[in-house]
């Protein structure tokens, strides 16, 4: 009797210890999570593209790839995609050789480092809205008689009391604008990355490299940056979705304009879709890119497994 | 071909003192074994000479040239790594042929030595792949042949047996040897293996504490050891030491035998062992025990196969050793001294 109640209560009591279940409780919240917020506005997203559907109805007919031919040979939307391109690639460039200058500098040792590598992340951790409104506010974007570099510059003397300069108003300078911004942002996060990489790469193999009559320059390119193109393509797949996805910089800062120069693909989706109701046209402009960007995921991920050392 | 010497070589981290003072002189063709255990400074003398640290104070020489202001490039040291250090992202040729291209070689001429040293190592198949697809022996050949290759004054190795199953060490070290007698390069190899430093040395440098307590050959280290450290960090199980007035004892376990082993004629002391505990270890019996009517003490005899006499634990026996096998040390410092009467 008491055996068979011992063994009764054992089998609860020892029930998490059953791997298989103990995994599937633990994974169920971030699965449910995904699965929620991210996956059925995902689906439904794509749905929508395939509808006529407009805000504040809920009848919506299916209406084939009527929105994608349409918006693809709205002009609009071709400049919104080029830049999107644009927007990334080039941020990404100039992201990459950054980081990887302030990487190489914040692994050696000196004086004042821990301080430097948490000033460096602060951009990182501050939201993306506030941050770009304190931009606004350098760049003089919505007023350009607060503009701190305007008065800077009127302070040294390079411009006159009554000369203003409109950093967001033309259309080249505004698109240099969002990419300084979209640099700014995602170089904390592509520089802890590297560094980390750059730790990771052991001690002996730099020696070795350098008893073998390897000089800096040789050692850096034939040794430090092949061991870290594992690590580096994570860092640019990170920054190219994190880029090409991101519309709070284009909108809080031009609002795709001037003249919808500066649009990319996901704030004319919210202007189109939110703004102007075509919800099925926003939707087809907002997944337009989503296989773009699976292709770009799974050759980074493949390209950093491939290279993937020891 | 080269002498490597330092002379009075120090290296401080803040207030470690890694290596306090050392003196040591590696012959042209030499191999010189620097054997002491972890934390004794042997790997951080062995970077100052690679050049990879700069010494706190003292000379570094190679081949009669003070080295200590040209980079590790310059000095023509080749090294091994404890873990091969192999480039992860490179072939086995590509690796080899790395010291090579940094010398700005010409691309047939590296192809050229490349193969010969491939050859020299029996690797010429494994050219082609990565570290990763290669073995732990193939790796160390890989790291040997990259070190060979550029025809360096002085050879560095450190520890490059300790990451090879027992059984392939034992080859590698016999391979080793043949290698470098083949070539006839200067050679420091750092180990903290008394056995591969026995097996290996021309000459050994035991370091305890950043010194070196003592250099000579195998033979003198074992049987001549210079002080109580010695004594004991070589040979397995370590020298007996028994502490008398102002002087200890030490003799081997092997040397510590039952007393009818011996002629009737030997110079013998002898010592009541009492006998706590036998292990049996195939080719020898290690006996565990106390000397009895002296202090007290704790002590090891090895007995080879050949001695076939029967010791059952519990019981004590009539051990002795020959008069000129006991070592006399000073109780104070520790150092070797003259014999002494019983």
């Amino acid at each position: 009797m008491e055996i068979a109640q011992k063994v009764h209560h054992a089998r609860w009591r020892y029930l998490l210890d059953r791997e298989r279940l103990l995994s599937s409780l633990l994974l169920s919240p971030a699965i449910g999570y995904i699965v929620l917020l991210i996956g059925v506005p995902l689906l439904f997203a794509i749905y929508l593209s395939f509808t006529n559907a407009i805000s504040g109805h809920l009848e919506a007919d299916f209406v084939g790839l009527k929105n994608f031919r349409a918006i693809v040979t709205d002009p609009i939307f071709l400049q919104a995609l080029k830049n999107t391109f644009i927007f990334t690639f080039v941020s990404q460039v100039i992201v990459l050789i950054l980081a990887k200058v302030l990487a190489l500098a914040l692994v050696k040792s000196f004086p004042g480092r821990p301080i430097l590598r948490f000033l460096l992340l602060l951009p990182w951790v501050a939201p993306i809205s506030l941050t770009t409104l304190a931009w606004d506010w350098v760049l003089g974007a919505s007023n350009s008689s607060l503009s701190v570099i305007n008065w800077t510059l009127r302070a040294v003397g390079v411009l006159g009391p009554n000369d203003w300069i409109y950093w967001t108003a033309f259309p080249e300078a505004a698109m240099a604008a969002i990419i300084l911004i979209h640099v700014w942002r995602m170089l904390p996060f592509a520089t802890i990355i590297i560094l980390a990489g750059l730790t990771s790469i052991p001690q002996e193999i730099q020696d070795a490299a350098t008893i073998d009559g390897a000089g800096p320059w040789r050692r850096l390119f034939e040794v430090t940056l092949p061991l870290m193109l594992p690590i580096v393509a994570v860092a640019v797949l990170f920054g190219i979705i994190f880029t090409a996805t991101d519309m709070t910089v284009v909108y809080i800062l031009t609002r795709g304009g001037p003249y919808n120069s500066t649009h990319v693909l996901a704030s004319l989706a919210w202007q189109r879709g939110i703004f102007g109701g075509q919800l099925g046209e926003g939707a087809a402009i907002a997944v337009f890119l989503l296989p773009l960007l699976l292709v770009v995921a799974f050759l980074m991920l493949r390209l950093a497994r491939r290279t993937e050392v020891t | 071909m080269a002498v490597v010497e330092t002379r009075g070589v120090k290296k401080h981290f803040g207030k470690v003192r890694a290596v306090d003072g050392v003196d040591l002189i590696a012959r042209d063709g030499e191999f010189l074994v620097l054997l002491g255990p972890s934390g004794c400074g042997k790997t951080t003398l062995m970077r100052m000479i690679a050049g990879l640290e700069p010494p706190t104070a003292g000379d570094i020489l190679i081949g009669g040239q003070v080295v200590n202001d040209l980079p590790p490039r310059a000095r023509r040291v080749a090294m091994v790594f404890q873990s091969y250090a192999l480039y992860p992202h490179k072939t086995a040729f590509d690796n080899i042929a790395f010291p090579l291209k940094a010398q700005g070689l010409r691309k047939d001429k590296i192809k050229e030595k490349v193969e010969w040293a491939a050859t020299m190592l029996g690797i010429t198949h494994l050219l082609e792949r990565k570290p990763r697809e290669l073995s732990g022996g193939e790796r160390q050949r890989v790291a040997l042949a990259r070190a060979i290759v550029r025809e360096p004054a002085v050879f560095l190795l450190d520890e490059p047996l300790s990451n090879l199953d027992a059984k392939l060490r034992h080859a590698a070290r016999d391979e080793l040897k043949r290698f470098q007698r083949n070539i006839g390069t200067t050679t420091l190899y750092v180990t903290h293996d008394q056995i591969e430093a026995m097996g290996l040395g021309d000459r050994i440098a035991v370091m305890h504490a950043g010194q070196i307590r003592q250099i000579g050959t195998p033979y003198e280290v074992y049987h001549e050891p210079a002080d109580t450290f010695v004594a004991t960090f070589v040979g397995t199980p370590p020298m007996n030491l028994i502490a008398r007035d102002d002087v200890i004892i030490g003799f081997r376990p092997e040397s510590f035998l039952p007393k009818e082993v011996y002629n009737a004629h030997d110079d013998l002391v002898k010592f009541h062992f009492h006998v706590r505990r036998v292990e049996h270890l195939g080719s020898d019996r290690l006996l565990y025990g106390s000397l009895m009517g002296k202090d007290d003490l704790s002590v090891i005899a090895k007995l080879p196969l050949t001695v076939s006499i029967t010791i059952h634990e519990g019981c004590s026996y009539e051990f002795a050793v020959r008069a000129g096998d006991l070592k006399f040390f000073e109780r104070e410092t520790g150092l070797r001294t003259e014999a002494q009467p019983l």
